[in-house]
């Protein structure tokens, strides 16, 4: 409303009631008049009158007009005055503008402007308060956060944080060094297609596993432990040996809330545990190779002790001593060789509650359609020293394997002190038949395999992972035989832990990352909504447009996009040898010149060690089309198949901007006012189309797509979609 | 009429001791090289005791001695198992597997000699 607008209509409505009043009150008068009068009296009146009735309608129109004049004043006092100040107070509401209202109108009103001019001051001062405390606020997260950081990357140890789904959320510098030394292809991706933000733990680690760790830490803390951390040692595709102490991640304050995630820290012991099996090695071959000889020396020496000894046999011992006198110095000789260096190693293990080790083996023995487990007699009181994965599959292995092949139906397990000090017998009992040792033998050599899985260990290697030994048994009388497993038992009582408990309630929070919210979706993947997928950008430099006839990759980039967030660390960039000339007219688009690929992979290394950096995401090029058609003719030499979802920001962009000339990944760029550098490497174009992916997620919404399935359903739609390269 | 005792070891510079020393304190020796030989051995000899070497190539001691005590024809046989491998474990497994003793290399002769005399005894 304008405050200065001309009358409205109610206005002139009141002032025509008005008006009409007065006539009704002039003629109603005069009729009461003329009735009074009779018809001589009413003529002369009339002609008195009658002349001057022109006068008698000016006093009426005068009057009239000084109604209108008061009806006025009333009208800008009570009707005019307030309407300014509620549009004045909306205009305040609707913004943040902190304005004097007018003073105006009557004293009410003056004073409800006043109030409303109080409201906006302390509206003002609520939110420079509420400012003020975001900001202190998120100064402490970020100081936190910073301190974190620092803390994290001053560790000598590697650190890794995941989310129950084994997404990575956090990682340290040393962990990324780490991952680096894992990698298949340490040159081409460089670790980064193991460890990164939002990837998958399960690349490196078996997800059993961590699932397993993760189950001995939930049994734990359900004991009331203060602490409960897991240990498991496991070998790497690259054959490096991991040791991963696992924490978990409370999402609440108090001590026995839910597990949301983990924190790994990662040791690689595989050059430790290289040193100790030699070491151990040696020293075994030193005390027993010398227990032999010497053996064999005494024996003779007692026989050289009787006195009626023939020359020739005297001789014989003779010559045994000096035998095993010259094995004894070359063996000592080849030892000082090598330096001793310390005592030898044992895998490591980790203590554990016998019952808690036999109730997972009876879940694991009847998980893989092993015969039904009944309890035997069981010591509850016995600690454990074990790598209780290695051995959980050793006893499924063995369960399963007496179902399969002799038909077993029901096993017992039994857990009792061995006779021999700090060791435990853990028994697999059935009743029936039994094996020869030539079975027992190869069932302990054979790689084990329960439920379809594969082991690369045997019993024996289980076994000697733990110093043990294992046997087969028979009880006739009670026509049952075991196998046995001597273990040895915990020396130092987890128990203690139980007893140093403390609530928690003071554990500094260090973060709040959303994907330790985040869970798998169940929904398919096209369900999910565009925002929180993870992509790898990429694009490729090719020789020449026709990859059917001849044209080769030379170079891929690729970036990679996580929870809305360009990761420019994260990245992959490598020239591929085409293993064919660089056409000299193509060297000016891509400046990558015959003498830079010399010497570099070949696609057949490069596109697997993509692929792996690739898995799990939705892939995203401009036009491609183009670049896909390059990696599917690969599919065959290489073994690689890229079946992931693939997004073009070509289509996308047409689909935001039917009406623009241009889709070229420049034109577009300008249009985003995006700075473009290093375009015309793979690795530039790559986080250019990555920007502009960025770019287009909001707009695309505008258009009410949001998931993943509907951004590839409209840009098939689009006239771009037809074009066959 | 003298006890029959075979001794297995693979190491020709402890057989020609204990043979010397064994037929020296009156019982008839045998030897076997290795454990498939000892075992044909101990079937067909039948012999009143055994001192059997654990780390012999073809079959272990620990396979010998399993394979006798599952043989109820061979009951009456005595098993002395010799070793090299002084861990604990090795004699806990020697020992449940039906081994009658176990004696650790290096040991004296004395001890062995009173060891044997023991079981046949």
């Amino acid at each position: 409303m304008n405050p200065n607008r001309r009358p409205d209509r109610r206005f002139w409505q009141v002032l025509a009631a008005l008006s009409g009043l007065l006539l009704l009150w002039a003629v109603v008068t005069c009729l009461l008049l003329l009735s009074t009068l009779d018809a001589s009296e009413r003529d002369t009146v009339l002609s008195l009158l009658g002349g001057r009735m022109p006068l008698a309608l000016m006093t009426l129109l005068f009057v009239l007009m000084l109604a209108a004049a008061g009806l006025n004043q009333l009208y800008r006092r009570y009707i005019v005055a307030p309407a300014r100040l509620v549009d004045e107070a909306r205009i305040v509401l609707g913004t943040d503008a902190e304005r004097a209202l007018t003073p105006q109108g009557d004293v009410e009103n003056r004073a409800l402007a006043d109030v409303i001019a109080g409201f906006v001051e302390q509206r003002a001062r609520l939110r420079a308060d509420i400012a003020e405390q975001v900001r202190a606020a998120s100064r402490n997260v970020e100081q936190e956060r910073s301190r974190l950081a620092a803390l994290m990357s001053e560790l000598t140890q590697s650190v890794v944080v995941c989310n129950l789904d084994g997404r990575i959320l956090l990682y340290n510098n040393r962990a990324r060094l780490q991952f680096r030394a894992l990698s298949d292809a340490p040159r081409l991706a460089d670790g980064a297609e193991l460890i990164g933000l939002g990837r998958s733990i399960y690349t490196v680690f078996d997800r059993k596993l961590v699932a397993h760790a993760l189950e001995n830490i939930g049994q734990r803390m359900q004991r009331g432990v203060a602490s409960p951390s897991a240990q498991f040692v496991t070998t790497t595709r690259a054959g490096q040996l991991l040791r991963a102490q696992m924490t978990p991640v409370r999402s609440g304050d108090d001590g026995d809330s839910a597990i949301s995630g983990f924190v790994l820290m990662l040791d690689n012991i595989t050059r430790d545990f290289e040193e100790d099996s030699e070491r151990d090695r040696l020293l075994l071959g030193l005390t027993e190779g010398s227990r032999a000889s010497l053996a064999n020396m005494q024996a003779a020496i007692d026989m050289l002790d009787y006195p009626d000894l023939e020359p020739a046999m005297r001789e014989r011992f003779h010559g045994v001593i000096r035998d095993e006198v010259g094995a004894m110095s070359r063996r000592i000789r080849d030892l000082a060789d090598e330096a001793t260096r310390g005592l030898k190693a044992r895998w490591p293990l980790e203590d554990m509650l016998g019952a808690d080790l036999l109730s997972a083996a009876t879940r694991r023995i009847e998980a893989v359609k092993g015969p039904r487990v009944q309890p035997d007699d069981i010591d509850a009181t016995l600690w454990l020293k074990v790598d209780s994965f290695s051995l959980l599959q050793a006893l499924a292995y063995l369960a399963e394997r007496l179902a399969d092949e002799y038909d077993i139906r029901v096993v017992m397990l039994r857990l009792v002190a061995a006779p021999q000090d700090n060791r435990a017998h853990l028994d697999l009992i059935w009743q029936g038949q039994t094996m020869s040792t030539e079975t027992v033998m190869s069932w302990q050599m054979d790689a084990m395999t329960a439920g379809g899985e594969r082991s690369p260990l045997s019993v024996r290697d289980v076994v000697e992972r733990h110093g043990g030994e294992f046997w087969l048994e028979r009880e006739r009388v009670r026509h049952r035989a075991f196998f046995r497993f001597l273990l040895p038992l915990a020396s130092e009582r987890e128990q203690l832990d139980v007893a140093t408990f403390v609530p928690q309630g003071s554990r500094p929070e260090y973060y709040d990352f959303d994907l330790f919210r985040a869970t798998e979706s169940s929904r398919e993947l096209a369900d999910r909504p565009l925002t929180e997928l993870a992509y790898t950008v990429f694009d490729t430099e090719t020789t020449g447009l026709n990859p059917g006839e001849g044209d080769e990759i030379i170079q891929i980039g690729a970036a990679r996009v996580v929870n809305g967030k360009l990761l420019r660390q994260e990245s992959f960039e490598q020239l591929v040898d085409p293993q064919r000339g660089i056409p000299a007219a193509s060297i000016p688009i891509h400046g990558i010149t015959p003498d830079m690929v010399a010497g570099q992979p070949t696609i057949d290394r490069v596109l697997p060690a993509f692929h792996t950096f690739a898995q799990d995401t939705v892939l995203v090029a401009h036009n491609a089309a183009f670049d896909m058609r390059f990696l599917q003719l690969k599919e065959a030499r290489t073994g690689v198949r890229f079946e992931q979802p693939v997004l073009d920001t070509l289509l996308l962009s047409a689909l935001v901007h039917p009406n623009q000339a241009s889709h070229r990944l420049e034109a577009i760029a300008e249009r985003f006012n995006i700075t473009v550098i290093g375009r015309h490497t793979a690795l530039g174009d790559a986080i250019v189309t990555a920007e502009v992916f960025l770019k287009l997620i909001p707009l695309l919404a505008e258009k009410g797509i949001h998931t993943l399935g509907q951004a590839m359903e409209a840009a098939q739609e689009t006239y771009y979609a037809r074009i066959k390269y | 009429m003298s006890s029959k005792i075979l001794i297995a070891d693979d190491e020709p510079n402890i057989l020609v001791s204990l043979e010397f020393l064994m037929k020296r304190e009156g019982f008839d020796v045998s030897v076997a090289r290795d454990g498939v030989e000892a075992l044909a051995a101990i079937r067909e000899q039948q012999p009143e005791l055994v001192l059997l070497d654990v780390m012999m190539p073809g079959k272990s001691g620990f396979e010998v001695c399993q394979e006798v005590r599952a043989d109820d024809a061979l009951r009456g046989v005595r098993i002395l198992m010799l070793t090299a491998k002084g861990r604990d474990t090795d004699v806990a497994k020697g020992l449940a597997l039906g081994a009658d003793a176990y004696m650790t290399k290096p040991f004296s002769t004395r001890e062995l000699v009173q060891k044997v005399r023991e079981m046949l005894g």
